[in-house]
């Protein structure tokens, strides 16, 4: 038993405590900090105002992402104030030495997609970016989460943020997962067991056997969706599925450096006596293909379920917004999903528009081709997954399949772009999130992972894609 | 920058009883793309308050001319999903100084106390209670005291929580980043050392 017990959170947050003060937050170390065009224009202007420069350019890496067309990214942007949030974010780049992916870059990409891939995110750092989804990179076991632009700005002037410390959560999943379910099931499974506020003040930590399995494509799968139960963020703590995902990546630690590092992330898991403020045990044998029906992420059940009743919901206080909410998806309380067309299929964002994603469309849609009622958008997260896609002749499948494979960013993760669904449409989303509008005014999304929707694109409607694995 | 103060405020409230409210509902994406904190008030519940036509939905609470003032009151888990702060700039800017609510999302409640903007959590009866006054009698008038945290209207009343440090940033319109600034010497020190400490 050591001394001091601690989990991997607490390690890590402890070993970036700048200052600890009675009553105050701690002012906690960055070590990494990625921005984009939407959530730092207004920090870079602080900066001017108050004449100070960014603390350590080398720690802040920017891409344009969320505003970005998918078609023709090498022709001047046309929609004027998306051009001009673009360009702002150029010209800030360049006034403070901060390194831009900018478009037609081979590194740009959503945010969370490239700092992995690059070698940018690693173990054992502390990792902030002005966007919820930042919890991504937890799955490489560091601390990482979304903040506001007054925070955006802080980090510029300061390298720190003021924070305090979250309580903490394990959920532990063990067990095998049937066939056709991957880990964006066992996240939106996880979501609809504790709600869309279950874990609101909680930093999570994710183990067990199904955990341990997963590729680490699919593990930044599940942190990525941590804060649509409410979490500060999740993390998955470092092994050998990590280390070979790192080796060799273009900023990650070379040789020796790579060795010396290795041997530091080895320390970085929970001590066996350590204590969380709360802990979760699920079975993977227990989950299933999932899909929303609502408009939160926690409104989720078996593709095979039937959406609840009024009478069957838990608290009587949630009567209103489930009522409003199934209004708005032009659903009946009860009714089942299965069979429901769909008439667009988006494939992409921070949660599943990696070459592994790609690659489970791709080999479950050869040879076959999309209904005719639907449309298909495969968005690529990153210049990266695009060429890799290629080489390996993913294009070429979904083009056969009738699937449109686009420029890479977030797209109509939250339709900031010209990709939106149009209102009162059915779209099977690969995203994150099914707020009302999320993917454009009136739009209607159904959450599910990247399996679920190509089935849904060859069939034109929600189906169990057990049917066809 | 620094803020205007809060200390207290008593106001009139528009109830908005749904719970779960994201920050998307708040300020829709499309709005996102301003390079400055102005403005976003017009653009408050955008897709509750206005049809495509641009008409307002009378339905909606802030299209209600029997709701009005500084405080809004809202259903639990409020300002969920994105990290928007543009979210915390809309409320502000469209003149609410307060959100009282028996739940609010981690990243909103940061966002709204780093813009002079107070979320007041409340427990989940005294929050209906509050909704029940107001429909009641839509001029009830709520006062928040920040300095002996307490919200009170028609007689009843509730101590609320708030971290002391917060508090005093809002009693005084100070910003974390004069804190952090504060502390760059230290900052310095600290990057020196840990980089150190990754070479040995
Ligand atoms: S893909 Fe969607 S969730 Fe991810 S960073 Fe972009 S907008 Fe946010």
């Amino acid at each position: 038993m050591s001394e001091n017990p601690k989990t991997i959170f607490e390690k890590i947050w402890d070993a970036h405590v700048v200052k600890h003060a009675e009553g105050y937050p701690d002012a906690l170390f960055i070590d990494r900090h990625f921005i984009h065009e939407v959530t730092s224009p207004q920090a870079f202007d602080g900066l001017r105002k108050r004449g100070i420069k960014v603390f350590n350019t080398a720690r802040t890496t920017a891409t344009a992402d969320h505003n970005v067309p998918t078609k023709d990214q090498h022709l001047p942007i046309k929609e004027a104030l998306s051009r001009h949030q673009v360009e702002t974010l150029r010209k800030n780049c360049k006034e403070f030495g901060v390194e831009l992916y900018d478009l037609g870059h081979p590194f740009q990409g959503i945010v969370h997609i490239i700092g992995p891939e690059l070698g940018l995110t690693l173990p054992g750092m502390t990792i902030v970016c002005g966007d919820s989804h930042t919890s991504t990179h937890g799955a490489f076991g560091n601390i990482a989460f979304g903040i506001g632009t007054s925070e955006v700005e802080q980090v510029l002037a300061t390298q720190c943020v003021l924070q305090y410390k979250p309580k903490t959560m394990k959920i532990e999943i063990n067990g095998q997962l049937g066939k056709g379910v991957v880990s964006k099931d066992i996240i939106l499974y996880i979501i609809s067991k504790i709600s869309a506020s279950g874990a609101t003040g909680y930093f999570v930590e994710y183990t067990g056997s199904a955990i341990r399995s997963l590729s680490m494509e699919a593990r930044m799968t599940i942190c990525n969706m941590s804060i649509e139960m409410g979490a500060r963020g999740g993390l998955i703590a470092p092994d050998e599925t990590t280390y070979n995902y790192i080796k060799e990546r273009k900023f990650a630690p070379q040789g020796k450096a790579f060795d010396d590092a290795k041997k530091n992330w080895e320390h970085l898991k929970t001590d066996e006596d350590a204590k969380y403020d709360s802990e979760l045990i699920f079975d993977a044998a227990d989950i299933a293909p999932m899909i929303t029906y609502g408009t939160n992420p926690g409104m989720g059940m078996k593709v095979t379920d039937r959406i609840p009743t009024v009478a069957e919901l838990k608290e009587m206080s949630e009567q209103t917004s489930f009522k409003k909410s199934l209004e708005y998806m032009g659903l009946e309380p009860g009714s089942r999903l299965l069979g429901k067309t769909v008439d667009y299929v988006f494939i992409g964002s921070c949660t599943n528009a990696r070459i592994e994603d790609l690659r489970l469309v791709a080999d479950i849609v050869r040879g076959k081709r999309k209904a005719s009622n639907v449309e298909v958008w495969v968005i690529p997260g990153s210049k990266q997954v695009e060429t890799q896609a290629k080489q390996e002749g993913l294009d070429k499948i979904f083009e056969a399949a009738g699937f449109e494979l686009r420029s890479p960013g977030c797209s109509a993760c939250l339709g900031m772009n010209e990709d939106k669904v149009p209102a009162g449409k059915y779209c099977i989303s690969t995203s994150n999130r099914n707020f009302e509008g999320r993917q454009g005014p009136k739009s209607r999304t159904f959450l599910a992972s990247p399996l679920s929707a190509a089935i849904a694109a060859i069939t034109g409607k929600v189906t169990d894609v057990r049917e066809f694995v | 920058m620094s803020k205007d103060k809060f200390i207290a405020l008593k106001s009139t409230a528009v109830p908005l009883s749904m719970e779960n409210i994201d920050t998307d509902q708040i300020i829709p994406a499309r709005f996102l793309k301003a390079t400055t904190r102005e403005g976003f008030g017009n653009n408050l519940f955008r897709d509750w308050r206005f049809d495509p036509n641009n008409q307002p939905l009378k339905d909606f609470v802030l299209n209600d001319s029997k709701y009005f003032g500084q405080i809004l009151v809202a259903g639990k888990n409020f300002g969920c999903g994105s990290s928007r702060e543009h979210a915390a700039w809309a409320i502000y800017d469209y003149g609410f100084r307060a959100v009282i609510s028996s739940f609010f999302a981690d990243i909103f409640k940061n966002n709204a106390l780093n813009n002079g903007l107070l979320p007041v959590v409340v427990s989940d009866q005294f929050l209906k209670r509050i909704f029940k006054m107001i429909e009641q009698n839509p001029i009830t008038e709520i006062t928040v005291d920040l300095q002996n945290q307490i919200v009170a209207l028609g007689g009843e009343q509730e101590k609320f929580e708030i971290n002391a440090y917060k508090k005093e940033c809002l009693m005084n319109g100070y910003d974390d980043i004069d804190y952090l600034l504060s502390l760059r010497g230290e900052i310095k020190v600290f990057e020196r050392l840990q980089t150190a400490s990754l070479e040995l």
